[in-house]
């Protein structure tokens, strides 16, 4: 019987590079998804593949609705367009019983596609145009004030509609995390989101609904949101002694950090990111010493899409070729590279072998096809050998990928959605020359070369 | 009370961090103490390094081990602590370094059902002596810190400059702290101490005044089972203390008792305190660990990191007994002799079984 | 390819290199290993992937290329020239 065998390596010895484990493996390797076998679905759809788990999907929007509840019934998640608008995807938060909530009239397009009605969607961002409101409220959408412009444009469409709209301003402030995203809304503190109130109120044609924030995102401080829970509900307080208005909701919009890891942290994710049950316990201890509560019951909403999609996909990519860099490291070349996994920029990502290998193992850096210095998927880690054709698996990359992918250089590949009963399905399918090509124009002039 | 006394145990204590040398950390001395309790169990080193310098030590370690570094996760770490457990039993492990506390607080329950315990703060505890949280927790409860600043780019350095009181210190998340006389030595402190250890950045006003360092075992509830106060004698310029005595001042003992109270802290730790010249006392850091003299508190009086094993065995104890005032250490660094052999053992293996001499 | 470098080497049989010209010292795993030792021995790359694919379970196609990797990094550890 011959030994196993691994590709032979050398390396040179000084103080702070000596840690191996000899032949005792620290590397898991992973060659399923939900039990469906990589090599069948790189067999079935090729690389590089996007794949997302219907079963972990439902699984982590039923565990936060379940933990957020135990702390404030009334809490009610809102599933965030950005973060992954695929259509299947979408409507598995839908069929979950989550509402919408989007930051332009393109989201808002494609949430009345999936069939969510207007009173169902929560319309954020800084950019709605005028015609993205008009349809908005002509459907009884909730529309989040960003600035003062935008009250100026409903108060408009309020007179050319006959319709009073349901709105909630949205709030900055100082919740102890840094940075302060205060391009964003009214400011708390200096008393210009209580002035913009005073302005709603006397403009007398905006139905003020709720109070909406979003403090930032990849929060790892719990504490960041019970602060940011109490100054809403101590403004919705002031609001109702002032105005004798009383919100129907609060929104405290997204931020729940994923188990990924932010590229310039040390201590690996899924140490330090808060759990579920940190997050509700930090917002419910706010919510249940609040009066307003008490006496009116408001609506909690939260926006947090990362933390359920995030670790429900993953990429599968092929090695494309390997070699020695200067520094020792070895580095692999793979068919997916930032131009679909854009989250590589922000997250130390986990890579994985899909099948089990022999002990040893080196420092491997991975890169993606592009020929960029930036298309760098994952900084060296301890990998085992790789060879041409190989696969890995990349995780988490569920959230903001398939939503900020580019077409560059290279075209888009098959997403696929294993469903809870072990399905595979193609929930988008990977683009080819027309998908780049179809709404180019050449003036005549061009065509002759 | 008389000094504690572990020669009845008859178990296996795991202790990280065996580096000595000009950066030393607090592993070879906890192990020190351990013993000098009459601990005649097996004690297992966990290095990160070959070349950490506790590993070639006669009668420190009697098998070490290599670990992964707590970066890469938890999962290899677990993978690795089961192979090890393969090899030996351990019942307690003492982590010394503030990089891998929090693998070990997150891992509390899969190290129990592994029949390890350990005697360490709570996640809640441990985030809140964060040196990010620190100016945010603190302050409101009547406790003192120096002006800080949470930096995110190097940008907010210029941002502050009217702000700032130069000299300033910049510290890194986790480890390492530096002085910057002027906005360019900012900066670089900056940028060396991100590409390490990562964003943000601390940047903390200096108050000058006596320092004082105080190792501390909190019990949970808010109270100090043990505290020994010393003052720095000899600082290298690494800002590392080389030598100290141990001072006797009611004034620094009930401020650090409101400390520790303050967080409910649970285990060793250390702080470090500054009285200024307004006579005020200010919390400059709290290191969630035993620090690398912790020989002092044994040599004192109060043999802290004993205690620790007993504490993590779920043994409970009364106060420890009293230090005394006037103990003082002077580090003293030696070159050891070995051979090119057990470097290759250990960086080959990754582990390391002394045959343990007949006592 | 120039080996003589090699015969200076200090190689224990777990893999720990030393060499005693200079202080360096060096980790290999096991094919590295089998490798140094063949070429201590003055076996010519043909006769290592012979070798190899004689001791361990693989094809010579996949050693070719490894091996070429393998000795480019003795080359950049300049324990071999060419």
């Amino acid at each position: 019987m011959k030994k196993a065998y691994t590709a032979p390596y050398i390396e040179r010895n000084s103080a702070g590079n000596l840690n191996k484990y000899a032949h005792t493996t620290v590397v898991r390797h992973q060659d399923n998804i939900d039990g469906i076998s990589i090599k069948s679905l790189v067999a079935e759809h090729g690389t590089p593949l996007f794949v997302f788990s219907e079963r972990q999907i439902r699984r982590s929007y039923r565990r936060l609705q379940d933990t957020i509840r135990i702390h404030y019934p009334l809490a009610e998640i809102t599933w965030s367009y950005k973060t992954n608008y695929l259509g299947a995807i979408c409507n598995i938060f839908h069929q979950e019983g989550a509402s919408a909530e989007v930051v332009s009239g393109m989201e808002y397009e494609m949430a009345r596609r999936n069939g969510i009605p207007g009173e169902k969607i929560y319309f954020n961002g800084p950019s709605k145009r005028y015609s993205d409101l008009q349809r908005a409220v002509s459907e009884g959408a909730m529309i989040h004030i960003d600035h003062l412009e935008e009250m100026y444009l409903l108060e408009k469409i309020a007179d050319e509609l006959s319709l009073k709209p349901k709105v909630a301003i949205r709030l900055n402030m100082d919740t102890g995390i840094v940075p302060l995203w205060t391009r964003f809304g009214f400011n708390y503190e200096n008393g210009e989101a209580y002035r913009t109130v005073q302005r709603l109120v006397s403009g007398g044609k905006l139905l003020l609904s709720g109070l909406h924030t979003h403090i930032g995102t990849f929060i790892l401080d719990p504490n960041a949101y019970y602060l940011a829970a109490s100054k809403m509900l101590a403004f919705a307080q002031t609001i109702k002694e002032n105005f004798s208005i009383v919100v129907d909701y609060i929104d405290l919009g997204g931020g729940f950090a994923s188990s990924n890891t932010l590229i310039d942290q040390y201590t690996p994710g899924e140490l330090v990111s808060p759990s579920f049950e940190q997050y509700a316990e930090a917002i419910g201890t706010a919510f249940n010493a609040s009066f307003f509560v008490k006496e009116h019951h408001p609506r909690l909403i939260l926006e947090t899409g990362r933390v359920l999609v995030d670790d429900a996909g993953y990429l599968i990519a092929s090695v494309l070729g390997k070699k020695n860099l200067p520094t020792g490291e070895r580095a692999v070349i793979l068919d997916a590279g930032v131009n679909i996994n854009i989250t590589a920029w922000w997250y130390k990502q986990r890579v994985m072998p899909t099948k089990p290998f022999p002990g040893s193992y080196q420092n491997t850096a991975f890169y993606g096809p592009l020929c960029m210095n930036i298309d760098v998927i994952r900084s060296a880690m301890p990998f085992p050998d790789l060879y041409y054709g190989d696969t890995v698996l990349i995780t988490p990359v569920g959230a903001y990928n398939v939503t900020q992918w580019m077409q560059f250089i290279e075209y888009r590949p098959n997403v696929c959605l294993i469903t809870e009963t072990g399905k595979v399905e193609v929930i988008r399918e990977k683009e080819d020359i027309t998908d780049m090509t179809a709404r180019e124009y050449i003036p005549e002039h061009l065509r002759q070369i | 009370m008389q000094n504690l006394n572990l020669s009845h145990l008859n178990i296996t204590v795991a202790v990280s961090g065996l580096k000595t040398g000009d950066n030393p950390q607090p592993g070879v001395p906890v192990i020190r103490s351990i013993r000098t309790a009459g601990f005649k169990g097996k004690i297992v080193g966990f290095v990160y390094d070959a070349m950490e310098s506790g590993i070639y030590l006669d009668c420190i370690a009697d098998e070490v081990y290599q670990m992964p570094y707590p970066s890469t996760g938890a999962e290899p770490f677990l993978m690795r602590l089961d192979y090890i457990l393969s090899k030996t039993k351990i019942d307690v492990i003492i982590p010394t370094l503030d990089s891998e506390v929090p693998i070990y607080i997150r891992l509390e329950k899969e190290l129990k059902e592994r029949g390890i315990h350990t005697f360490l703060p709570t996640e809640e505890q441990f985030n809140l002596r964060d040196k990010i949280k620190l100016a945010q927790f603190f302050p409101p409860k009547g406790i003192d810190i120096p002006k800080t600043h949470i930096l995110q780019s190097a940008d907010g350095i210029t941002k502050l400059k009217d702000e700032l009181e130069f000299p300033v210190i910049v510290k890194g998340r986790l480890y390492e702290a530096y002085k910057a006389s002027n906005i360019s030595e900012a900066y670089k402190h900056f940028n060396d101490l991100a590409a390490k250890w990562g964003l943000p950045i601390i940047l903390q006003e200096i108050i000058d005044g006596d320092e004082f360092n105080i190792v501390i075992v909190g019990d949970g509830k808010g109270k100090c089972l043990g505290m020994v106060p010393q003052r720095k004698l000899v600082i290298t310029d690494k800002g590392k203390g080389f030598g100290g005595v141990v001072v006797k001042n009611p004034s620094l003992e009930s401020y650090a008792e409101k400390v520790i109270a303050a967080l409910s802290w649970r285990g060793p730790c250390e702080l470090e305190i500054i009285k200024g010249e307004d006579g005020k006392f200010y919390l400059i850091e709290i290191n969630p660990r035993f620090p690398a003299w912790v020989r002092l508190a044994e040599g004192s009086g109060q043999n802290q990191p004993a205690a620790t094993v007993l504490l993590a065995l779920g043994e409970k104890l009364d106060t420890l007994p009293a230090f005394r005032p006037g103990t003082l250490f002077i580090r003293h660094a030696e070159d050891l002799i070995s051979d090119i052999s057990l470097l290759g053992d250990i960086s080959v293996n990754g582990e390391l079984i002394r045959t343990k001499e007949e006592k | 390819m120039n080996t003589d470098q090699l015969m200076t080497l200090a190689v224990n049989k777990n893999g720990f290199i030393f060499d005693p010209e200079n202080g360096i010292s060096y980790t290999v795993n096991e094919t590295g290993l089998f490798i140094l030792q063949q070429m201590q021995k003055g076996q010519q790359e043909q006769e290592i992937i012979a070798s190899l694919c004689e001791e361990y379970e693989v094809l010579p196609d996949q050693v070719r290329s490894d091996l070429e990797h393998y000795c480019a990094m003795l080359k950049s550890l300049n324990l071999v020239e060419d």
